[in-house]
């Protein structure tokens, strides 16, 4: 839609936008500026290697910092005497190497593996206060609009564009359209914001949010911790949208104020006052708009194979023939075979295997204190025979180890592990075995995902822990009434 | 980025259609830490036969491959350009690629021309039958032109812009870097009026 010149109401994206337009050109691209980049082990190698054959340096060191996570195992990273582990794997040893090398040659911040302050980048940036409300924040990791749960216009980029940031501290970009998803009420027992962005994904499918920039509004998103809110706007990726931003309010800032890399004093309320004037404008026009009741959405699980493929807990595996669209029939069978479901099941008949409470969606210390809650004084089921709890960074687990959460999860019969994104990806030592279901608090059940052949269900923490303990998939809210 | 202006050679006639980025460079090759280095496992499954195009000397060198329609479909990595680029491919002549691969291809330097199917049929004659000439064909990106030594010539289209870059060797970043003016312009805005922007990293 496009604005009459004098409606100078602007949404909260166009504000951001505008504040970040280097240069426009004639196509339609602008020169953005970014004021965030985040760097882990996998996706730079070949931007650094890029810029020292051109010759060129990292523009911003300043605005810039390097942490390893993909990679990384997630078992002890030091012996009994303190001296590091080496990573056995040799080629992740390499490109971790690569970071540890590239970082300090090009004069980056970087945080160390075996530091307390290392963690999932997304779980990092806004524990420092490195993420910060109305700025541009970008990283070689399609999740990284994570962190637009503070109100950040934040998105992922491949290696050439993590390259052009490190050159130029801009990309070339065109403006997205903007969507408003606005959830309205109050949610119920047992439902948590991974249950409201699982409903989001699932009603506008996976491919809903392609060319749109999404805000997240309504009570029931105003409702929700910072914690929450991160966990929201992470898997605005996985409704296809470019970035999701949430509202930066009095919650918000109360979450910053006194992380270490944010501003402090004078200058915090400097910033305060401008993340102030940031909130979209009464009568703003959107592109879009989606409305959802907050009753509406159920504690959630994915049956499929796409994020979209949700079901609330009471639900039944769906017929593909159910689908109207014939390539939506074709995928779901797929999908139906791969996971070894058949239509009609009910979700909560269905057996796992393994657990794993994790990743940059679900690791932070809500997420820990929401699993424990269930599973405080319970064990795991005999036939779950992987569980893992993996914390989102060393200061999330310090946090955990101080409230006696890990007691809780290896009383319960679950491994407590060192940060990283571990199952999240089959790329590093935590796989999910082929053919073996995983009750996950991840983001992505693709194909091959947790590893070849696995089978993943998604779920929220305090789902994840009544899995666990059921040993098959369960509806939480029967455990805590 | 090093400037393409006209790439002459040999050919490889490989022809086939909707060869997908895991068929380019397989999975397995992604943890590595360089662009380099991947020609090794280009066209890896394909390299097995002792007989395939890519390791025929007759095509040893060659700077051109030609191929069917949907090149470099699949998944987005970008090693694809890399590996071909290794393996010391300056340009790729198909009918059709996909969005991404020719992205990237862009990005890195390597020129994708397009050209009708006929045109194809006729190259991959051309580069098999003449590949004992030194440059059966050649490629001039200032007039957009395919010629052979058999006096073929074929028009092929390009994007504008993505012509003037490869032409002047200007990469993206290179042409960002071009509106320094404009990005210190900025960053003496934000210095002035958002000093609490630059984060406290010690
Ligand atoms: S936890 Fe998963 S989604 Fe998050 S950064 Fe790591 S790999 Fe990406």
């Amino acid at each position: 839609m496009t604005k009459t010149p004098q409606a100078l109401a602007l949404t909260l994206y166009e504000k951001i936008w505008n504040a970040h337009v280097v240069e426009q050109r004639g196509d339609g691209t602008a020169i953005v500026f970014i004021d965030r980049h985040l760097v882990h082990e996998v996706t730079s190698p070949q931007a650094f290697e890029g810029l020292r054959l051109a010759g060129r340096k990292v523009r911003r060191p300043d605005l810039t910092l390097a942490v390893p996570d993909h990679n990384l195992p997630t078992t002890a990273r030091r012996d009994a005497a303190g001296k590091r582990i080496p990573i056995a794997d040799p080629e992740s040893a390499a490109q971790l190497a690569a970071l540890e090398a590239n970082a300090p040659a090009f004069g980056i911040r970087y945080i160390d593996a075996a530091d307390a302050m290392q963690g999932i980048v997304h779980v990092v940036g806004p524990e420092q206060g490195f993420s910060l409300p109305g700025t541009t924040i970008v990283c070689g990791d399609s999740h990284t609009a994570c962190h637009g749960g503070l109100g950040a216009l934040a998105f992922g980029i491949g290696t050439s564009e993590v390259e052009h940031v490190l050159a130029s501290q801009t990309l070339q970009l065109k403006r997205s359209k903007s969507m408003e998803v606005r959830v309205e009420g109050e949610i119920g027992p047992g439902v948590t914001a991974k249950d409201i962005v699982l409903h989001i994904t699932g009603m506008l499918g996976a491919a809903g949010g392609t060319g749109y920039v999404i805000e997240y509004t309504g009570s029931a998103i105003r409702a929700l911790s910072v914690e929450g809110r991160l966990t929201v706007s992470n898997m605005a990726i996985e409704h296809g949208a470019r970035a999701g931003l949430i509202a930066p309010d009095d919650v918000t800032f109360e979450y910053l104020k006194g992380r270490p890399m944010a501003p402090k004093d004078a200058a915090w309320d400097a910033a305060v006052a401008y993340w102030r004037t940031l909130a979209t404008d009464t009568g703003a026009v959107y592109d879009k708009v989606v409305v959802i009741a907050a009753a509406d959405i159920a504690p959630s699980v994915t049956w499929g194979t796409s994020p979209e493929d949700v079901l609330p807990i009471t639900g039944c595996v769906p017929d593909p023939m159910s689908f109207t669209d014939p390539a939506k029939q074709v995928a779901a069978q797929k999908s139906l075979d791969y996971m070894g479901l058949h239509a009609g099941m009910r979700m909560v008949d269905v057996e796992v295997q393994n657990i794993f409470i994790g990743s940059c969606t679900n690791s932070r210390i809500e997420d820990l204190r929401a699993a424990a809650a269930v599973l405080k004084g319970r064990r795991k089921a005999a036939n779950v025979k992987w569980a893992i709890v993996v914390p989102g960074s060393g200061l999330v687990k310090r946090q955990a180890e101080a409230e006696g959460l890990d007691k809780i999860f290896t009383e319960a019969g679950m491994e407590w592990r060192e940060p990283g994104c571990s199952a999240c990806l089959g790329m590093n030592p935590d796989k999910v075995p082929a053919g073996e279901r995983c009750a996950s608090t991840s983001n992505r059940n693709f194909v091959g995902r947790q590893g070849p052949g696995a089978r993943t269900h998604l779920l929220s923490p305090a789902m994840a822990a009544a899995a666990a303990v059921m040993g098959r998939l369960a509806d939480v809210r029967e455990m805590t009434q | 980025m090093k400037a393409v202006g006209q790439i002459a050679g040999k050919a490889i006639p490989f022809g086939r259609k909707n060869i997908d980025t895991d068929i380019i460079i397989p999975a397995k090759w992604l943890k590595t830490i360089t662009r380099t280095g991947l020609g090794q496992g280009a066209f890896e499954s394909l390299r097995g036969d002792a007989d395939n195009l890519f390791d025929d000397p007759r095509y040893k060198g060659a700077p051109i491959l030609i191929a069917g329609d949907n090149f470099g479909c699949g998944s987005s990595r970008e090693h694809a350009a890399w590996a071909l680029a290794d393996l010391g491919i300056e340009a790729v002549i198909a009918p059709s690629y996909s969005d991404i691969f020719a992205g990237n291809a862009f990005k890195n330097g390597l020129l994708a021309v397009e050209l009708p199917q006929e045109a194809i049929d006729r190259l991959m004659v051309v580069a098999a039958e003449a590949s004992g000439d030194g440059a059966p064909i050649s490629i001039d990106l200032e007039s957009q032109s395919v010629t052979t030594i058999f006096q073929d010539r074929f028009h092929f289209e390009i994007d504008p812009f993505r012509k003037l870059c490869l032409l002047q060797g200007l990469d993206e970043i290179g042409l960002t870097l071009d509106s320094e003016a404009a990005i210190a312009a900025h960053e003496a805005k934000m210095e002035e009026e958002q000093p609490w922007l630059v984060p406290n990293l010690s």
